[in-house]
């Protein structure tokens, strides 16, 4: 996907005042020490990357954000929200009985597991769930538009978007302290925030 | 960043102020009985800590969180600080079950003013009353008129930074620090505003706009609702913590209250909370419930004895009932111009106008609404579970992040029993059992909603926007231990005093009987001015 801030850097900023010593801490930690599968099984680890290919498909990066990581460390690490709904297991129970429905469906829909799935095929199982137009007996656990939406589409997007690469992508400015911002008003930029290429 | 042992102990707290600094503290003895054992220091706990301290009082303050220096431990970073919230699991449920955690809680010492909007304003007078003079919902047990002082020494306190003439109620002074510049996304919400003929104003917010003490002003990065790095914001852990502990309170950082003990003559007598991986006591004359609307009303059902086997102030059995919301069905449209909504706070400008017209409508209540500004992690969730975006199609909608304005408001919902906190059978990681949130919108609810989105939609197109589309949202739990005139229909009297147990207070959004149109934290400290004033008199009677 081409960005219109092609050229855009936040991570340029890295010494500048628009970053301080506790966010180069906490970035330095999300760009290199990316953490080992330690609560998917092997298998559930695969789906999920499958999955996640597709929600957020990066092809024309060498280096894609990693986003299965991120999601198997606050299950092992049990950071959450803070809520479920009441039809909702807890989430590590919810995060296992969503994958593998996930995967009963592209068996029944495709006779095949999500893993093996075309793009395209993917793409059409994953709209079939979203769309909460499944076979109900595959989902006992989790109800599957609110699994796909609500659990785990949010937070794979939420990691993404926490990743400088996602930041420079759509031109956020990224980390702002101490300098923040003195240019706020229509079509208006500090030399530090990113140029618009359109 | 973890900051999960306790900072504030041995005498000292950490100064909020000075990277690895620190300030002394009072240090109280736990089977001496103190004043007053607050629970909770968020914007009803600390502002009332700071009030009672300096009045001579001897408080203890505790709160489940870290006590944080915004200096050292905050990120400019949406993901890390979402340390910042209360994550212990809470069931939701009902026909419109609401996001809690980072949506409306916080965890630590000044709590969710740590990661608020900021947006200071006042209740419209005649929502006070607003059964008897505009014929919805219910009447609070104070005026105008009564709340009033305290709202200016709030305003005062905080320096809020506002308009010299502020467009609605009844005519005040200006507020004490100028007016922000307006961002872009502010200025979207004015156009609209001038094109369709309604007021607008420049959002009075609780971020200085020149230093105050040692408050620099604010340079308008944008991180506010993921806790202000700089110290402009004037937080409760900012403007009234570090004043409660310099007049002699102590602040107890990490402590979980767990329950109430009940001693002899019907009164309090102190409080169990868990703290250094223990389960201590803490002797008090007065105990206040000051933890928000889910915790405060969670805490008083945790603590029933035989004597209140419904859980304690609870005769009336109104506790956790008639809880309130704001919803917040938020417009969005893409514009030609960049916005970069990053900058600055997120709510720079707001319209009122729906709160005090009263013809015109087809349901009962009001509501605010705001300019906005989310950052992309926050935005990006809001694409995915509003509009299902995923793939290609989600990247493609987040590449006009910089050309994006929307609005949302802060609308009020009628207060219903139905509409509870109450406890689940499962327990947390103290062994106490978890509040279950039930909610459902009414039909007046939801047409007020309705209106919002068209109105809001019609502003947004006058503004030049275009593709429009809408989200749903909360914010806000209030009105779960609410105060009244009358013992069987309320919880507290409108001291915050609890009808069955006279030592026994509440200080926080749990009071509100009815939640208006606008952000509750400045009436949440205003009340507690109040609150602490009503003590002192009380206590010179002899009647505490």
């Amino acid at each position: 996907m081409k960005s219109d801030y092609t050229g855009y850097d936040v991570l340029e900023k890295w010494n500048t005042p628009s970053f301080d010593h506790t966010t180069r801490a906490v970035l330095t930690a999300r760009l290199h020490a990316i953490p080992q599968r330690r609560f998917f099984t092997e298998a559930e680890w695969n789906l999920l990357e499958a999955i996640v290919a597709r929600l957020l498909p990066q092809p024309e990066r060498a280096d894609p954000i990693p986003v299965t990581p991120w999601i198997d460390e606050q299950l092992a690490t049990g950071r959450g929200e803070g809520f479920r709904h009441d039809n909702m297991p807890a989430m590590p129970a919810a995060w296992r009985a969503g994958l593998a429905s996930i995967d009963a469906e592209s068996h029944r829909r495709c006779a095949l597991p999500f893993v093996a799935l075309a793009p395209s095929a993917a793409d059409a199982v994953l709209r079939a769930i979203a769309a909460n137009d499944v076979a109900a007996a595959l989902w006992p656990t989790v109800p599957a538009q609110r699994f796909f939406i609500d659990i785990l589409l949010k937070t794979a997007a939420a990691i993404y978007y926490s990743h400088p690469d996602a930041w420079s992508e759509i031109g956020f400015g990224g980390p702002a302290s101490p300098r923040g911002y003195v240019r706020l008003g229509f079509d208006e930029r500090d030399s530090w925030e990113g140029k618009e290429r359109r | 960043m973890s900051a999960e042992t306790p900072r504030a102990v041995h005498g000292r707290a950490p100064d909020v102020f000075r990277s690895g600094g620190w300030i002394p503290m009072k240090d109280y003895a736990q089977q001496e009985p103190v004043d007053f054992a607050i629970v909770g220091a968020g914007a009803g706990g600390a502002t009332l800590a700071c009030k009672l301290a300096e009045s001579g009082f001897s408080v203890v303050v505790f709160d489940a969180g870290p006590f944080w220096r915004p200096l050292d431990d905050f990120a400019s970073d949406e993901q890390e600080q979402q340390k910042l919230y209360w994550t212990d699991e809470r069931i939701t449920a009902g026909d419109d079950p609401i996001a809690l955690g980072g949506n409306n809680s916080g965890r630590g010492v000044g709590g969710s003013t740590i990661h608020f909007s900021m947006i200071s304003l006042r209740f419209r007078p005649e929502w006070f009353k607003c059964r008897s003079q505009l014929g919805y919902g219910v009447d609070w047990p104070l005026s105008y008129a009564e709340i009033e002082p305290y709202y200016r020494e709030a305003e005062q306190a905080l320096k809020i930074s506002g308009p010299v003439d502020y467009p609605w109620g009844p005519p005040r002074g200006r507020y004490p620090y100028r007016e922000h510049e307006m961002n872009a996304s502010g200025l979207v919400l004015a156009r609209g505003a001038e094109r369709l003929g309604i007021g607008w104003a420049s959002t009075p917010l609780a971020t200085v706009s020149a230093p105050a003490g040692k408050s620099p002003p604010c340079v308008y990065r944008g991180f506010c609702n993921f806790g202000c790095s700089t110290n402009a914001k004037q937080s409760a852990l900012v403007a009234w913590i570090p004043r409660a502990i310099r007049a002699g309170a102590e602040v107890r950082d990490l402590a979980m209250v767990g329950r109430i003990e009940m001693g002899a003559h019907g009164r309090a007598s102190g409080v169990h909370y868990h703290r250094a991986g223990r389960w201590q006591f803490q002797a008090a004359r007065n105990v206040v419930l000051a933890g928000y609307a889910i915790e405060t009303p969670r805490l008083l059902l945790n603590s029933a004895t035989a004597q209140h086997p419904q859980g304690l102030a609870n005769s009336s059995g109104l506790v956790g009932t008639h809880l309130t919301t704001h919803a917040g069905p938020g417009v969005w449209a893409s514009f030609d111009e960049e916005i970069r909504w990053y900058k600055g706070p997120p709510n720079m400008a707001v319209s009122e106008h729906w709160n005090y017209v009263d013809h015109g409508k087809d349901f009962h209540g009001g509501y605010a609404f705001m300019s906005q500004g989310p950052l992309p992690r926050a935005w990006s969730q809001v694409l995915t579970t509003s509009r299902y975006l995923w793939g290609d199609a989600l990247r493609r909608e987040m590449m006009k992040y910089n050309h994006m304005a929307g609005l949302v408001p802060v609308a009020e919902t009628e207060p219903r029993p139905q509409n509870r906190v109450e406890l689940a059978d499962e327990l947390d990681q103290y062994g106490l059992r978890i509040p279950r949130v039930v909610f459902s919108y009414s039909e007046n609810d939801r047409r007020l909603q309705r209106h919002a989105v068209d109105f809001m939609s019609r502003m947004l197109i006058a503004a030049g926007g275009r593709d429009l589309w809408h989200s749903e949202d909360t914010s806000h739990i209030l009105g779960t231990c609410r105060m009244g005139d009358d013992p069987s229909a309320s919880v507290v009297d409108s001291d915050g005093r609890c009808w069955d147990i006279p030592n026994l207070w509440i200080c926080d959004g749990s009071l509100f009987p009815t939640c208006g149109g606008v952000n509750p934290s400045l009436t949440i400290q205003a009340l507690a001015c109040r609150i602490a004033d009503r003590m002192g008199t009380l206590a010179q009677r002899g009647e505490l």
